[in-house]
């Protein structure tokens, strides 16, 4: 059992760089999308222009996100080919990579509730009053109703995640506040709040996560020695143990669609269970 | 089941807790979800009003309709050759995250290519808009004649000057200055046939507030009732009037007043007969 800072054991076994190698992989990946989109109006280096809504890359290549898409159709609006080619390679990508990967690399929110839940940990604050997980499947089905109903893209007025991105690239205005509001959310009203019971754009990438190739596996898992980091730091953390644990599963890989597979269980085993691999890899090894 | 029908409630959640359980999460977990929704389509139904002076850029579909094809994406803001398109901050007053502008701060410059359509993934922004000249991004409205040089008697003309569509979308109607009665008055007047919203009039006004103003083509435009029909018109295409002779009918009360003045205050007194107004006065500069 580790103190209370989870990751020290880690750190003794592996070094610090071993034990945060995906997170700061991931922070690459946040920043460098992020750094793509931004060169263009701070540096006049136009790669990507747009944003995570819709964005034309290189002046070739559009991407439109699917979720706004599908709301965009319950809205009663029928787009043009340019949208809807861009969200079927969008779908395409993250049904054959892992649907939440756009949570754990992409997503800006990400580094928001990342903190929070830092946060959380180092100033022990323990009480959580999170909504039940299923909420966000509910309010994905509400964003559409609502879209329907309206005739508008409804959750674009209070979409945290198209706040984040838009802001940074083109004014955050008082958006700063919605952002602020989750961020004080999860650190203090709900472990994991948003991003792991409400956020409906989670939601709808989870279920792109059916046929994820991409996955966590743990083919370490008996070599656990039960010291609990990884759940402590895990934005998910009851997917972890069908696979750790043979709850109700043989397989090692963790196959539940709300993983971010954002590898943070990778980094924070002193043992080394974890690691990245193929959704039909079952080797255990010793 | 096996459970007879005659156990009571309490009894019933001791008997099966974890469906309990289960109901009551689910029952949180649809409450908390539809009730985020129903906020969300409550606050966009609040803000969904564009204010007044916010400007669609050109091609942009009715507002209604914008407002379901808009992924609020800023290709079109990143193609304007002079950044005067803006993606709406919350708090702008503009639907959260979709493309205007300010014709007072910026105006459209009208290019004839229009670069910001071209990129707009979900046609938002038409791109059956292939001559700028055909934009409707709002229509010029000479709002304050109280104020506007021109109907003060002064030649500032400045927006008739500016306007891309000179002579067609402003023009400048001569009337006589009743108040200097030896001057004329060249009147600003928009013509919305011909007028694109583009707001380089508004631009331009040289008053501390403009006079002139572009608004969205809804706010500024009234509507005939679908009955009417003008009189002028049918006769034209009639070749005649379709109602015959009109007759003149007596007017009580209004004995002494020229032919059609229904005012019903003292008519002007009469003009001095000592020292004629007007051009006849004589006067000499």
């Amino acid at each position: 059992m580790s103190a209370a800072r989870p990751g020290q054991d880690a750190i003794a076994r592996k070094g610090w760089l071993a034990a945060h190698k995906w997170l700061l992989l991931r922070r690459i990946s946040q920043a460098g999308i992020l750094g793509l989109f931004l060169a263009g109006p701070w540096l006049g280096i136009w790669i990507v222009k747009g944003n995570l809504s819709s964005s034309l890359t290189l002046d070739v290549l559009p991407l439109t996100d699917p979720y706004l898409l599908l709301q965009m159709l319950a809205a009663g609006f029928a787009p043009a080919a340019a949208a809807v080619i861009g969200a079927l390679i969008v779908a395409a990508f993250y049904l054959l990579l892992g649907g939440r990967v756009f949570c754990a690399w992409v997503c800006p929110v990400n580094i928001i509730a990342d903190a929070a839940a830092w946060g959380r940990r180092r100033l022990g604050i323990k009480s959580s009053r999170p909504p039940d997980a299923r909420a966000r499947y509910w309010l994905l089905a509400g964003t559409f109703v609502a879209a329907a109903a309206s005739g508008a893209l409804v959750w674009e007025w209070v979409n945290p995640v198209s706040f984040a991105h838009r802001g940074l690239l083109f004014g955050m205005g008082a958006g700063l506040w919605f952002l602020a509001t989750v961020f004080f959310y999860d650190l203090l009203v709900a472990h994991h709040g948003w991003c792991g019971h409400l956020c409906p754009m989670g939601a709808f990438y989870s279920l792109l996560g059916k046929t994820a190739l991409l996955r966590v596996a743990a083919p370490r898992r008996a070599a656990c020695d039960d010291c609990m980091d990884c759940f402590a730091v895990c934005p998910e953390p009851h997917v972890i143990r069908p696979a750790l644990k043979r709850a109700g599963q043989e397989s090692p890989v963790i196959l539940d669609t709300l993983c971010t597979t954002c590898g943070r269980c990778i980094d924070i085993c002193g043992q080394s269970v974890f690691r990245f691999t193929h959704r039909f890899d079952q080797r255990s090894s010793p | 089941m096996s459970v007879k029908k005659s156990t009571s409630a309490p009894e019933r959640i001791r008997l099966f807790p974890a469906r309990r359980k289960f109901l009551a999460g689910l029952a949180g977990a649809a409450g908390s979800g539809c009730l985020m929704a129903l906020g969300a389509g409550l606050y966009a139904a609040q803000s969904r009003a564009l204010a007044a002076q916010a400007l669609r850029p050109p091609g942009a579909l009715p507002e209604d309709r914008f407002l379901a094809a808009c992924t609020r994406c800023g290709l079109c803001v990143r193609d304007c050759p002079y950044d005067m398109l803006m993606l709406a901050k919350p708090g702008d007053g503009v639907p959260t995250g979709t493309p205007y502008f300010i014709a007072r701060d910026k105006p459209c410059e009208m290019c004839e290519d229009i670069p910001c359509i071209k990129p707009c993934p979900t046609g938002a922004l038409d791109p059956a808009l292939t001559d700028i000249g055909d934009a409707r991004m709002g229509l010029a409205v000479l709002i304050d004649q109280e104020t506007c040089l021109n109907f003060l008697g002064l030649r500032c003309d400045v927006c008739y000057r500016v306007c891309p569509a000179i002579d067609q979308a402003i023009t400048l109607e001569k009337q006589h200055n009743a108040r200097s009665d030896r001057h004329a008055m060249l009147l600003p007047t928009v013509h919305s046939t011909h007028c694109t919203g583009c707001g380089k009039c508004e631009a331009a006004c040289v008053l501390d507030e403009a006079a002139i103003k572009v608004l969205p083509v809804s706010l500024a435009r009234g509507r005939l009732g679908e009955h009417y029909r003008k009189g002028w018109e049918e006769r034209e295409k009639h070749g005649g009037s379709l109602i015959g002779d009109q007759l003149e009918l007596p007017v009580r009360g209004l004995e002494g007043k020229p032919y059609g003045d229904s005012r019903v205050g003292d008519a002007p007194a009469p003009p001095a007969e000592s020292a004629p107004d007007g051009i006849d006065s004589g006067w000499k500069p």
